[in-house]
This record gives C-alpha cells, sequence and structure tokens, in this order.
C-alpha cells in the first residue's frame, strides 16, 4: 500500500474499503433465499451465488441472507426481496438464469416481476 | 467466480475473546467454511474483544446479527451447516438471559448491549484490529482528514473542551483545558503520551481497548499533537500485556505504511510519529509524572507536581498525557460534534464511561453507560443482576482505591462529582460487586493489602499509614479488634489522604472511610460479638449440619480435607469444629443445603 498523500487519496480509498465489509454496515435493500434442505436440493445455492455475482458485477450494495425452508417446498427455490419499508415479495423457482432480470426490474428499476412472484408480505 | 474477490462476501463472522480461550475455533472455522466450498461466501473475522467476558468466546453473525456464546471447536460443524448454509439459528448456542432463562438469538435483543451505548467501544468487536484498512472502511481516519484539512490547533481545543470531555484516566481534569495548557507551555519540542499503564486488579478496559480498536487510540494522538503542537509521542504499556503491546504495535507500522503517522501526514504539513514503550507493571505506574519517569528509563516514582506535566513532562518539556479512552473518544467528538457529546450524560460529566464489570454480577464484562446512569441500570439492567438470586449488598466503584456504596445508594447516578461525595470516586470505571456473602471488612482488607504492596514507599504517611490501616483490620477480621480501633482507622485514613504525595496515598483510605461510613455496624459485630455476619471471616465461624436437612450421603465427608466430618451412612453428620479449618468445601459440596455457617 502506497502512502495516502491528500484527503481525497483517504477518501476513495475508503469509498473501495467499505464494500469490503458491506455485511457489516445498514442496506436498505435484504435478499433472503430459502436454503432448507428443500430449497438445497431444488439448486437454491446455484441461485444464490448467481445472486451474489450479479450484485458484484452491478456494484449493488445489498445483504444477501439465507433462510430455513417456510414450507412451500414445492416452489424452491424461493427468493426475497425487501427494499427498505416496501412490502417483502417472494419470488418462486428462482433458478441462476432468471437472476439478471430479477435483479435489473426489481432492484434497479423498482418494477415487481409479477409472473414470478408467489407471495407478498406488507414491510 | 473468484472465491478470493472480497466483495462477494455474503456474511462476516465476528469471532470474539478465542486466542486465550479457545485456540482451536478459528482454525475450526477456518476449514469447516473451507470443506464446505464457503469460502469467498463466508468470511471469519478475528476480532477483537466484544466485552462480554463471562460469556466467551462469542461469535457474531452479520448482516443478521446472530450471536453465540461459549463456544467450543465441536460445536462448528453444526454452526455453520446450521446457521451459514441454512440460516438456521442453533438455539443451544445462544444466549440465555440469567433472570428469565429465555434463550436470546440476535445481539441487539440481549439486555447487555441493547441497554449500553457504546461510544469508546464503537468498533470492539466489529473490526479486525490488525488491519488498518477494517477501520478506514469503518470511517477511521476521517476526523484526522477534517482537523488536518478544515481546523486551526486552536479550533480543535476549542471543540474539545466545549464537549466537556473528562480524562478517563481517573482523576477527570478537562481535556480541551489540558490540551490547551500544553499548547501554551513555552518550548520548542512538545509531546504527546498515551496511558496504558492499566494497573487496577479488576480492570480490563484499556488493555481490552488496545487489543480490539488500536488505531482509534493512535488518531486521537494525532489530533492531540496538532492541537498542542507535538511532533513525538509515546505510547507507554506494561510489558505483561502482550496482547495489547502486539495490537499497538502492528497498528503503528501499519499507520506508518499508510502515512498516517510520519511526515508530512495526508499532504498537510503536519508531521507526528509515535513510538512504544513497555516498561513493569505496577498501579503506581500509571500516575502521570511516574509513567514520565518510566518513559525516559527512570524507576516510575511520582514527583510532586507543583510544576504541570504540561510545563515541564517528559524530559522537562511540555507533555500532554491523556488514557487511552480519551485519545479515542476524540476522533468521535470532532466527527459528530462537542455538542452531540455535550448532550449525553450530565452536565458536569458529559459522554459516557466505560465500567469493568467484576465480583457478583451475572454479566462480567465490559459496559459502557452514559454519565449519570444509577448504580441500579448498571448492575441489573446491563449486569444482569446478582446470580444465584443472592441478595445486592454493595459496590465497590472506582477501583481498589474507590469506595464501597450500600445498597439504599442504588438510585444514585454516577458521575464524577456525586461519586466523590458520597466517599468513593470514578477511577478508571472498575467496579466489583458484593452480595450479601460477602464480608465488607475482609474484602476492604484484600484492597488494602493491595494497596500496601503497590505503595512505591515514598511517603511516610502512604508506606507506613497503610500498613497500620491493614494490620488493625486485619486484627478485626481475626476477632481480636476493639472498638477504638475504629477511631483511629478514621483518623489514620484522614492523615494518609491529607499528606501523601500522589494519587495512590490520597485515595488509599476509601476502602476504609466508607465501609466505616456504610457499613460500622458490621465492624462492629466483628469486634463486639465476635461475629462476621456474611459468614467469611474464618476466626468468627463455624460450620454445621442441619440434622433436620442432611440426607447422610457422605459426600462432605470425602471431601473433608481434615477428616472434620463424621457420621454412618444415610444418618445426619457432624463437623468436629476443633478439626475444622473453615475452608468451606464441605457447604460447596452439599446438594441439600445441608451445611450452614454461623
Amino acid at each position: 500500500m502506497p502512502r495516502l498523500k491528500s484527503l481525497e487519496e483517504l477518501q476513495e480509498l475508503r469509498q473501495r474499503l467499505q464494500k469490503d465489509i458491506k455485511a457489516r454496515a445498514d442496506t436498505s435493500t435484504t435478499i433472503t433465499v430459502g436454503m432448507g434442505t428443500c430449497g438445497i436440493a431444488a439448486g437454491a445455492r446455484e441461485t444464490m451465488r448467481a445472486i451474489l455475482a450479479e450484485l458484484e458485477a452491478r456494484s449493488i450494495d445489498a445483504h444477501v441472507t439465507t433462510v430455513g425452508c417456510i414450507g412451500m417446498c414445492s416452489r424452491e427455490p424461493l427468493v426475497d426481496i425487501q427494499q427498505g419499508d416496501e412490502p417483502r415479495v417472494t419470488y418462486g423457482d428462482v433458478t441462476p438464469e432468471m437472476v439478471p432480470r430479477l435483479i435489473d426490474e426489481h432492484l434497479i428499476r423498482g418494477n415487481v416481476v409479477e409472473e414470478w412472484v408467489v407471495g407478498r408480505v406488507e414491510g | 467466480m473468484s472465491a478470493s474477490k472480497a466483495e462477494q462476501y455474503r456474511a462476516d463472522v465476528l469471532v470474539s475473546c478465542v486466542h486465550d480461550r479457545e485456540p482451536g475455533l478459528m482454525p475450526a472455522l477456518e476449514e469447516e467454511v473451507r470443506r464446505r466450498g464457503l469460502e469467498g461466501e463466508i468470511r471469519i473475522v478475528d476480532a477483537g474483544c466484544r466485552g462480554f467476558c463471562s460469556m466467551g468466546p462469542v461469535l457474531l453473525i452479520e448482516p443478521d446479527g446472530i450471536f453465540y456464546v461459549g463456544l467450543k471447536p465441536a460445536d462448528v460443524p453444526e454452526l455453520v451447516e446450521e446457521t451459514l448454509v441454512k440460516g438456521r439459528v442453533v438455539e443451544r448456542l445462544t444466549y440465555e438471559e440469567p433472570t428469565t432463562h429465555a434463550c436470546i438469538s440476535y445481539c441487539r435483543d440481549i439486555p447487555f448491549y441493547n441497554k449500553q451505548e457504546r461510544i469508546v467501544l464503537r468498533h470492539c468487536g466489529m473490526v479486525n484490529p490488525g488491519s488498518v484498512e477494517e477501520y478506514i472502511a469503518v470511517g477511521g481516519y476521517q476526523a484526522l482528514g477534517k482537523v488536518l484539512g478544515t481546523m486551526t490547533p486552536e479550533e480543535v481545543i476549542e471543540e474539545v473542551k466545549k464537549s466537556g470531555l473528562r480524562g478517563r484516566g481517573g482523576a477527570g481534569f478537562s481535556t480541551g483545558r489540558k490540551w490547551e495548557s500544553a499548547r501554551e507551555a513555552e518550548g520548542e519540542i512538545k509531546y504527546v503520551l498515551t496511558n496504558g499503564d492499566e494497573g487496577d486488579p479488576n480492570c480490563f478496559m484499556d488493555r481490552a481497548l488496545m487489543e480490539a480498536d488500536p488505531q482509534s487510540i493512535l488518531e486521537g494522538m494525532i489530533i492531540g499533537a496538532y492541537a498542542v503542537g507535538a511532533h513525538q509521542g509515546f505510547v507507554y504499556i506494561p510489558f505483561e500485556h502482550t496482547g495489547a503491546v502486539r495490537s499497538m504495535r502492528t497498528a503503528i507500522e501499519q499507520a506508518r505504511e499508510f502515512g498516517l503517522l510520519g511526515e508530512d501526514i495526508l499532504g498537510s504539513g503536519f508531521s507526528f510519529d509515535v513510538e512504544l514503550r513497555m516498561g513493569a507493571h505496577s498501579f503506581v505506574g500509571g500516575e502521570s509524572t511516574a509513567l514520565m519517569h518510566a518513559v525516559e528509563g527512570k524507576v516510575s516514582e511520582p514527583r510532586p507536581k507543583h510544576v504541570h506535566t504540561t510545563e515541564k513532562g517528559l524530559w522537562g518539556r511540555p507533555s500532554c498525557l491523556n488514557n487511552v479512552k480519551t485519545w479515542n473518544m476524540v476522533p468521535e467528538i470532532i466527527n459528530r460534534g462537542a455538542e452531540w457529546f455535550a448532550g449525553i450524560g450530565t452536565e458536569s460529566s458529559t459522554g459516557t464511561q466505560v465500567f469493568s464489570l467484576a465480583g457478583k454480577v451475572n454479566n462480567v464484562g465490559l459496559a459502557e453507560v452514559p454519565m449519570g446512569t444509577t448504580v441500579r441500570e448498571l448492575v441489573f439492567d446491563v449486569g444482569g443482576g446478582v446470580p444465584k438470586e443472592r441478595e445486592f449488598k454493595a459496590i465497590q466503584i472506582g477501583g481498589p482505591s474507590g469506595g464501597f456504596l450500600p445498597a439504599d445508594l442504588l438510585d444514585m447516578p454516577m458521575d464524577y462529582e456525586t461519586l466523590a461525595e458520597a466517599g468513593s470516586m470514578m477511577g478508571t470505571g472498575g467496579v466489583v460487586v458484593l452480595d450479601d456473602r460477602t464480608c465488607v471488612v475482609d474484602t476492604a482488607r484484600y484492597f488494602v493489602d493491595f494497596l500496601r504492596d503497590e505503595s512505591c514507599g515514598k511517603c511516610t504517611s502512604c508506606r507506613e499509614g497503610i500498613r497500620r490501616i491493614l494490620e488493625i483490620l486485619t486484627r478485626i477480621t481475626e476477632g481480636k479488634g476493639e472498638l477504638s480501633d475504629l477511631d483511629v482507622l478514621e483518623r489514620l485514613g484522614r492523615v494518609v489522604h491529607a499528606v501523601s504525595l500522589c494519587g495512590l496515598g490520597k485515595t488509599a483510605s476509601n476502602p476504609v472511610l466508607s465501609t466505616l461510613r456504610y457499613f460500622r455496624d458490621e465492624y462492629v459485630a466483628h469486634i463486639v460479638d465476635h461475629k462476621c455476619p456474611a459468614g467469611v471471616c474464618k476466626a468468627l465461624i463455624e460450620y454445621y449440619i442441619d440434622e433436620d436437612k442432611c440426607t447422610g450421603c457422605g459426600l462432605c465427608r470425602l471431601k473433608c480435607p481434615e477428616e472434620a466430618i463424621s457420621g454412618e451412612k444415610k444418618e445426619p453428620h457432624v463437623i468436629d469444629p476443633e478439626l475444622c479449618i473453615r475452608c468451606g468445601v464441605c457447604h460447596d459440596v452439599c446438594r441439600f443445603d445441608a451445611v450452614g455457617v454461623r
């Protein structure tokens, strides 16, 4: 690491390093992947990896967490997206191929992808 | 997808309190994460102390905030499988609230944490102390940038003065005024110093802070150096505190590497560097002049302070010495403003105070609460109350030379002035909780014995006075005291306080004077009735077996080291008081509560 020569360099470094500890910082977006045995069997880990890669590629600050089975095993992998005070939206049968569109439409454009939605919980 | 790309981490596992207690835990976690292919997705962070000492090793999983306590390497496979892979809480590893016995899964719901207000401990357990990058990521060195970029030294001093910050080393002198007199003192060369000589026998906050968040201390020092006009600083730590020494050394090296110490810091033209100095651990070594003598390489004895160290300190030059916690608060005051800090606590004691909770309290550890918090809130809300539902008897605040306060003062707010008026002191914030089974005379004797050991011997009043006090206290605990002893103790205590030079002698009689003030009955019981009401002083107690409760199991008979217990199987046993050495083993092992003390 070269010496920091100015305040600007310190700010730049901080911007860069902040991403590295985003799990410890507050974000307004949480993506929850159903990771019960049913979810894993249906490919939830691959879906989650695709989500992580997409968030990284598009530099989106969001927490990705896992959760156990919520009982709708037939529609796994289930992915919930919650933004701020918006309703928590649950998508079903989410394959890695669906992830780019999901993130693009829901997180970036703010439009819920109605055709994939299986449920909503008020925030 | 490369596993080494840091930005993909979806969870950070912050592990605290692991090195001395479960050295195998970190490697086990790392190995399990690797085995399950979670590298690059889950990161294991070697974080510093979280302050929850009675529960260590503890672990916090972010972003969910799941909190596990008392971990062993054997718990790791289940923890990784259930929580890190499947997102489920492992209930048996969660914290059990001592009074309600409810299992609490999330850190934010644990009273020990959510009743605290953490300013000094803001990064403790949240960052890897060995990484300046993590410190910068959470906002470290922003205050330094603000100071060097936009403030004059006078403005910095004014801001610190306005915040009302008082030295957290114990004396509570205004930090801003101290800086101001060092700035105004004549001399080309000035120094700033960090006091890391934590000498109280039951305090561990300074050590924990140096281990868990060393960069914040350095940042405060650099800001202080800029304010007083110093270009060289020293951090003094007793060499026995190996963890703190290692952590500060790494922090200094990393700060130099990043150009945060050295020439022309952040292109501002201001230069400052820090050296680490180690000495042998002693209680008096934390006194400002004694500490400066130690840094100079001399014997660490105090000198009279008619000339302040801010004018003539280290090598006769203007020197500004602050406790690690004081330095640590400075960046936060600069970042959030003096008004914010002054709005916390009471009018004359602003901000927060870190207390080391020890003794008969459920949540042993480090707790930071606003100044002016009551004793009850600290002991019962944050501390979780007295274990085994015993009765709260007294609290000693301020380290070994702090005074004891009784249960009627539970609702007293703790700030510098109120504590001093009540015969105790803030000190560095050491707290010992006593329950109804603790004898105050014996406890006062214990602390006076410590102070006798630690007295440097320079002043006759301290050297001889403390020794005489100890002799009298010992006599009382042996049942050989006289009522006139109490007057002698009070007189001696006042003389030691009035005549001694430094803080050690000035405060050494606090334990005796405060217990005489609040617990005189207990002294009288020892002297007149030859009884120790708490059942502690060996010469004054007798163990007996309650015939009705004894089942004749024979456990006490087997465990008694003196073979003083006799009895037939399934028949009540008896203790021979002639043979009994009052070790209390029978009392501890009895499962039927049949062994009593009188």
